[in-house]
């Protein structure tokens, strides 16, 4: 089971963006089952397959398919998400750059089965290389009349466009990349309506991560239940999973889920580099830090990240060894949520600026332990009470990062505070009082 | 000297319009090839822009703002973005910025006084497994040290 490869089969086969060898290692070879189908039969098979998005939030994707208004008159629109901003991700770049064939034929699957003609992929705007890759592949697919009118004689029309952002993580949450692709600031919107009902240009619009629209092929060659049958019960299929910080070999592989996390650590990033293991973050800046410990019986699964009270987000994990000052690490995190909030919501715009300025001053050495306990109130009072997820993307990892190394923060924060037991305990432990 | 796009410019932007239904939706991509021909984003071509997409001024002037990779003011020739976020702070990315403080004399925001070099902080890159990295206008450099910028940059001068 360890080596299926479904999303990045075809990477370590030379040019395999271009059309012609793609071609000659199986891509489109899902359309021919595709157009036999019945657009709400492939919806089905995506809902049996238990595809979650792999974008982040990890919501079933036939589910979100079947969101869209039966009897809409107006146009659907499919937009794939290739912002790829979320701090600790970086293998969606990899589907487009060493296999863009793969992603349009998702795109064609996707768009076919929630009756979509017109297609767009957002990519952020410093994936140059990327941007290339994928003009000239669609521009390939165009010719080969995979991607146009009329799609290999199936009677389906399919356009697909790119479009580039323009250096903004928040064009990466579903509604702020609408408002972007409309030519506007990327602020997100109020939901409900969602985009199934009204998105893009008011329009029912269904927007769906890289990956998950690579795995879209696969599926429907296969069926769904060959695919629920990878994996776990609740995290089926492959992810890609991607691996920086203090590791040996820090990269990329894909895997099924439920790999045992220390297995995995040793097994492909070759283990912790510099020191033992001391944090994780295990999908992207915003998931919940864990400890050297709560990795013991971590398993790369959702349901398994969900019973640590994190979340597997986007695969992208972050691996800290002993010496990292986890006060350092943090601040590049608010100041990354500070610089990137849109500004709409002033639970986000004040909180995530605040928490950093509060990071500044323990930095500083200015701080008191109240304050450490005010990071933690501050965003305890951030999250739900905003339009988008960002601020609780911030929330999370100074919460968690501030209860769980607590040690850490409290070194920089000024002995005259600490309350009377901590002065007791250093008294006892022989401890300086002032680090 | 009035602003416009070269005919070719004009073309390329034409075809663009009839990816969308709403002409509106092509201010990002009118921007990027404004940028590409005019070098950065003046006030001049913020109007010209907005006249060409057909929506008010105030809203380019908004979008210019909100995105960090249009440029207001004229970039140098090289423009060096650092990555400060967790991971390649981890790899060292603070000793990359260290030499381009020091050894370039650039703060983040600011250009060489010849105009080769203009520095700005990024944040996350989506290259994190092989930070540090700085992307150097369209190309990332990765995997850096301050041994192998410093050679990136010797190289960059010389071949000006
Ligand atoms: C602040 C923020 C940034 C996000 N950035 C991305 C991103 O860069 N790429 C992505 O696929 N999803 C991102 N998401 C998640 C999207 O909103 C959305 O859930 C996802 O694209 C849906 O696709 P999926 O169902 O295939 O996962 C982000 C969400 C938030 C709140
Ligand atoms: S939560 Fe933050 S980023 Fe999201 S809409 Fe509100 S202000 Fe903008
Ligand atoms: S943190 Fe620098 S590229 Fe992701």
């Amino acid at each position: 089971m360890e080596n299926i490869l479904i999303l990045t089969k075809r990477f370590s086969i030379p040019n395999a963006n271009q059309l012609e060898v793609a071609l000659k290692h199986g891509a489109y070879s899902s359309l021919e089952k595709l157009f036999s189908m019945k657009p709400e039969d492939v919806v089905e098979e995506v809902k049996k397959s238990n595809l979650k998005g792999r974008g982040g939030a990890g919501f079933p994707t036939g589910l979100k398919w079947s969101f869209i208004p039966k009897d809409t008159k107006k146009p659907i629109y499919l937009c794939v998400n290739a912002d790829e901003s979320e701090p600790g991700t970086f293998t969606d770049r990899y589907i487009m750059e060493y296999d863009p064939h793969l992603l349009i034929e998702g795109i064609i699957n996707t768009s076919y089965a929630i009756k979509s003609h017109t297609a767009y992929i957002y990519i952020r705007g410093e994936y140059v290389k990327q941007y290339q890759i994928l003009s000239r592949a669609l521009e390939e697919a165009r010719k080969a009349g995979y991607v146009g009118k009329n799609i290999l004689g199936s009677g389906y029309d399919l356009d697909i466009w790119l479009h580039r952002g323009a250096g903004a993580y928040i064009c990466g949450e579903e509604t702020g990349l609408i408002e972007s692709l409309e030519g506007k600031k990327g602020q997100p919107r109020i939901k409900p309506p969602f985009p199934a009902v009204e998105g893009l240009f008011r329009s029912p619009t269904i927007v769906n991560n890289v990956k998950t629209i690579a795995s879209v092929p696969w599926i429907v060659l296969n069926g769904g239940e060959a695919y629920a049958k990878i994996g776990t019960k609740d995290s089926t299929g492959t992810n890609i999973f991607g691996v920086s910080g203090h590791v040996n070999q820090p990269g990329y592989w894909e895997l099924p889920f439920g790999m045992r996390f220390l297995e995995f650590l040793e097994k492909y990033p070759k283990g912790v580099k510099g020191g033992k293991l001391k944090a994780l973050i295990p999908g992207g800046s915003s998931t919940p830090v864990l400890t050297a410990e709560e990795c013991e019986d971590l398993y790369l699964s959702y349901e398994s990240m969900l019973a640590h009270k994190t979340f597997l987000g986007t695969g992208g994990m972050i691996v800290m060894n002993e010496h990292t000052d986890m006060v350092k690490a943090l601040k590049t995190l608010t100041r990354f949520y500070s610089e990137e909030s849109c500004g709409q919501c002033t639970p986000c715009r004040e909180g995530t600026s605040w928490l950093d300025r509060l990071l500044d001053r323990i930095l500083n050495r200015e701080a008191t332990t109240k304050e450490l306990d005010l990071l933690i109130e501050i965003s305890d009072n951030m999250e739900g009470k905003t339009i988008c997820a960002l601020a609780a993307a911030c929330a999370m990892p100074v919460r968690s990062f501030v209860t769980k190394f607590r040690s850490d923060f409290e070194k920089y924060v000024k002995p005259i505070s600490i309350p009377v037991h901590k002065v007791a305990e250093k008294i006892i432990q022989k401890e300086p009082i002032a680090s | 000297m009035a602003v416009k796009f070269s005919e070719e410019a004009l073309k390329e932007y034409e075809e663009i319009t009839t990816h969308y239904p709403d002409r509106k939706a092509t201010l990002l991509p009118a921007l990027w090839i404004a940028q590409r021909e005019f070098g950065y984003i003046s006030k001049e071509v913020m109007e010209y822009v907005a006249e060409l997409v057909g929506v008010p001024f105030v809203r380019v002037y908004e979008v210019v703002e909100f995105y960090t990779m249009y440029h207001k003011k004229k970039p140098g020739r090289y423009h060096l973005q650092l990555c400060q976020t967790l991971s390649c702070y981890l790899a060292g990315a603070e000793e990359i910025r260290k030499y381009i403080e020091e050894k370039l004399n650039l703060k983040p925001g600011e250009t060489s006084e010849d105009g080769l070099f203009s520095f700005q902080l990024m944040e996350c890159l989506g290259s994190c497994h092989t930070a540090p990295v700085v992307q150097i206008n369209d190309d990332y450099y990765e995997n850096l040290t301050v041994e192998k910028f410093d050679a990136i940059i010797q190289d960059l001068k010389k071949h000006n």
